[in-house]
């Protein structure tokens, strides 16, 4: 699904009159939000992730130089998703560990993980540092803090991560990933 | 997405069939029911290749069948029906959703519109205090690990145990608010932490509540058994299901499904769709948790019915007896269930795969209150938010076709993403007051999330399984107050 790169400026082109037909015939699984976040990367603009817009739910689009870093971004999107990103301060970390059978499965039971301390104990993360990455398995440290009704926002209450649809393949360059989630 | 190019032959106007040829590894044929105008939008949205990819589940029977409220889901479409052989057939969680038994409960009054009206806005505030709801929001009960176990076992019995409702409730609720075979050992620690803190809340996302007015009734004789009585009476409605509890088994158990895909060698066109066989570890193991995981969703609708009950008596200074607060019935839209069936003049013993999909048992069934036997299974079938929801029956006719099943609501027709950038929360919140509707919701721009036009329109998906015969409409309500989660 999404073949089409078109970025931001087409979600402006979506005039709020637009006949119901219209707007979801450009919405339709067809074009991706590509958001503001990006990282300089020696001088460069390097997306790390877009959000996918799907009828009934919502799914991430990360890229990674290596896949450390695209499900580092995998994430980041999770969380931009959940809420502001900018509004999350590093104030604890957690040590995490997933296993999994094979790599597809990893990124789903990680971002589940993730998913999992936000709705079981409240904590937003705003970063990632992914380490001792098999095709199995992987560790990582993330940093956030408690959720503070007076300071966050929750854009969108994620609940899980799907398989559905689940895609991560190397690019020119690189790494991108695709999941679909139930929010 | 490119739009579905398969064939659909037409059977009678409001049934559509996918050949089994159409790809090999379909065991049995798809079955639509659906309006020739609402084709269009099914096949630019693929779903009759989801209807298509269920066919693939060993042991299916008769159809993959979909409801007229069809939309792309993960694996199964939302609005699937799929039933499987119990035998040597196969159950996916995927086949039931993450929210399991998201449902619906309709509470009646001895109330009319006029009474109500001029305390609407009192009332809608009351009830936005008195159920929790939102996100993180956390249940005015505290369960302990003890009381969780029990919680888990005895679904809305629970909640009535603890003085939130009365029997009549439960006789009033699909299964008596109870699933057998529920093994809280086979929850994870991991749901037990998110559902216990959320007992007994309404949550977010497409959940709500609505106080109601009767708009109209389509046949009185059905309507007088359901206790709907009048044109201007006013009814409640309660749509949530089990929270994140509910999302972590499914969460944990499709990791096990994954693994019996191939330990059974099953061949499934999309991951999602993972399964085990019934009989198998797996499979009795996922039907252990996901019957938790339905009883928690209905101790939940039990104790948001009580508050609701309570939040009517202070703000018109009348207990709920004496307001007449009954319920009218309790359904799960995302299930499945052990039930026998009749295929070709045989008793087959199947599991109903219900994903956003209301049973729909005719009248004279054992498995419904015996105060409905003589009229059928009451069908709630809520409508998006501000527009209107209806009332039906199950019927014979769903028995000898769709496993008695019958569509669950209006299904969306925009993304969430599409729905904001185009609607504004505060016009959808104008608009709704302009008709006399009182919105109250923890966040505006989120409201357009479920604005009327992000939905089909919930007369045409019940007009089809009306005409289809699978269910009979009875009465229509539309809101005038709506608290969303």
């Amino acid at each position: 699904m999404a073949r089409r790169q078109d970025t931001i400026s087409t979600v402006l082109r979506v005039d709020c009159s637009s006949s119901l037909r219209e707007v979801q015939r450009k919405s339709n699984h067809k074009w991706r939000c590509r958001r503001r976040f990006c990282i300089i990367c020696i001088g460069v603009m390097k997306d790390t992730f877009e959000i996918l817009d799907h009828t009934a739910d919502i799914g991430i689009i990360a890229y990674g130089a290596d896949i450390k870093e695209l499900f580092s971004n995998a994430a980041l999107a999770l969380f931009s998703l959940i809420t502001e990103l900018e509004s999350v301060q590093e104030k604890l970390h957690l040590d995490l560990a997933v296993d999994s059978e094979d790599r597809d499965s990893l990124l789903v039971d990680w971002l589940n993980e993730l998913i999992y301390f936000f709705d079981a104990k409240h904590i937003l993360f705003n970063r990632f540092d992914v380490r001792d990455l098999t095709y199995k398995s992987l560790k990582a440290t993330c940093y956030g803090e408690g959720f503070d009704p007076n300071k966050h926002k929750i854009k969108v209450a994620a609940k899980a991560a799907t398989y559905h649809m689940v895609k991560l393949e190397k690019k020119s360059g690189g790494y991108r990933a695709q999941v679909i989630l139930d929010i | 997405m490119a739009r579905w190019q398969g064939q659909l032959v037409k059977i009678d106007d409001y049934r559509w069939k996918i050949p089994e040829d159409y790809k090999a590894g379909m065991r049995v044929p798809g079955l639509i029911y659906a309006s020739e105008r609402m084709l269009d939008s099914m096949r630019e949205e693929q779903t009759p290749e989801q209807v298509a990819n269920v066919a693939f589940l060993p042991g299916i029977l008769g159809y993959s069948l979909a409801m007229p409220d069809i939309h792309w889901g993960y694996g199964f479409p939302i609005g699937g029906v799929a039933a499987t052989k119990v035998k040597d057939g196969v159950v996916s969680p995927g086949g039931v959703g993450y929210d399991i038994n998201c449902g619906v409960r309709l509470l009646r009054t001895s109330l009319g519109e006029a009474e109500v009206r001029p305390k609407i806005n009192e009332l809608v505030n009351d009830l936005f205090l008195n159920v929790p709801s939102g996100l993180g929001s956390e249940g005015k009960i505290k369960v302990n690990q003890k009381e969780m176990d029990r919680l888990m076992v005895e679904g809305a019995r629970w909640a009535v145990r603890r003085g939130l409702g009365s029997e009549e409730d439960l006789d009033v609720t699909e299964e008596g608010g109870c699933l057998g075979g529920a093994n809280p050992g086979k929850i994870s620690d991991r749901a037990r932490k998110r559902g216990t803190p959320q007992a007994g809340t309404l949550g977010s996302g497409n959940h709500f509540l609505e106080v109601q007015v009767v708009k109209e009734i389509f046949d009185s004789h059905i309507a007088d058994a359901l206790g709907i009585t009048e044109i201007g009476q006013v009814l409640v409605l309660i749509h949530t299901g089990s929270r994140g509890f509910g999302h972590q088994v499914c969460t944990d158990h499709l990791r096990v499904m994954e693994q019996a895909v191939s330990k059974y060698g099953i061949n499934l066109p999309d991951r999602q769709l993972a399964c085990a066989p019934i009989e198998s570890p797996e499979g009795q193991d996922y039907l252990a948790a996901m019957a938790c995981a339905a009883n928690y969703a209905w101790a939940n609708r039990q104790c948001i019915a009580h508050w609701i009950r309570d939040s009517f008596s202070r703000v018109l200074g009348k207990s709920p007896e004496k307001l007449g607060m009954r319920q009218v019935y309790d359904v799960a839209h995302n299930i499945a269930k052990i039930e026998e069936h009749t295929i070709d003049g045989h008793k087959v013993k199947v599991c109903v795969h219900r994903k956003g999909a209301t049973r729909s048992f005719p009248a004279g069934h054992k498995d419904i209150p015996e105060r409905y036997r003589e009229v059928g299974q009451p069908v709630l079938v809520p409508g998006d938010m501000g527009r209107r929801s209806f009332v039906a029956v199950g019927t014979q006719k769903a028995m000898l076709e769709s496993f008695g099943s019958t569509c669950h609501g209006a299904g969306r027709v925009l993304s969430r993403g599409a729905a904001k950038r185009s609607i504004k929360g505060a016009d959808v919140i104008r608009q709704l007051e302009g008709r006399g509707i009182i919105v109250k919701t923890r966040s505006v721009s989120d409201l357009a999330e479920e604005a009327s036009q992000a939905y089909k329109d919930v007369t045409e998906v019940i007009d089809v399984v009306h005409q289809a015969g699978i269910s009979r409409k009875v009465a229509m309500a539309v809101p005038m107050g709506v608290i969303k989660g």
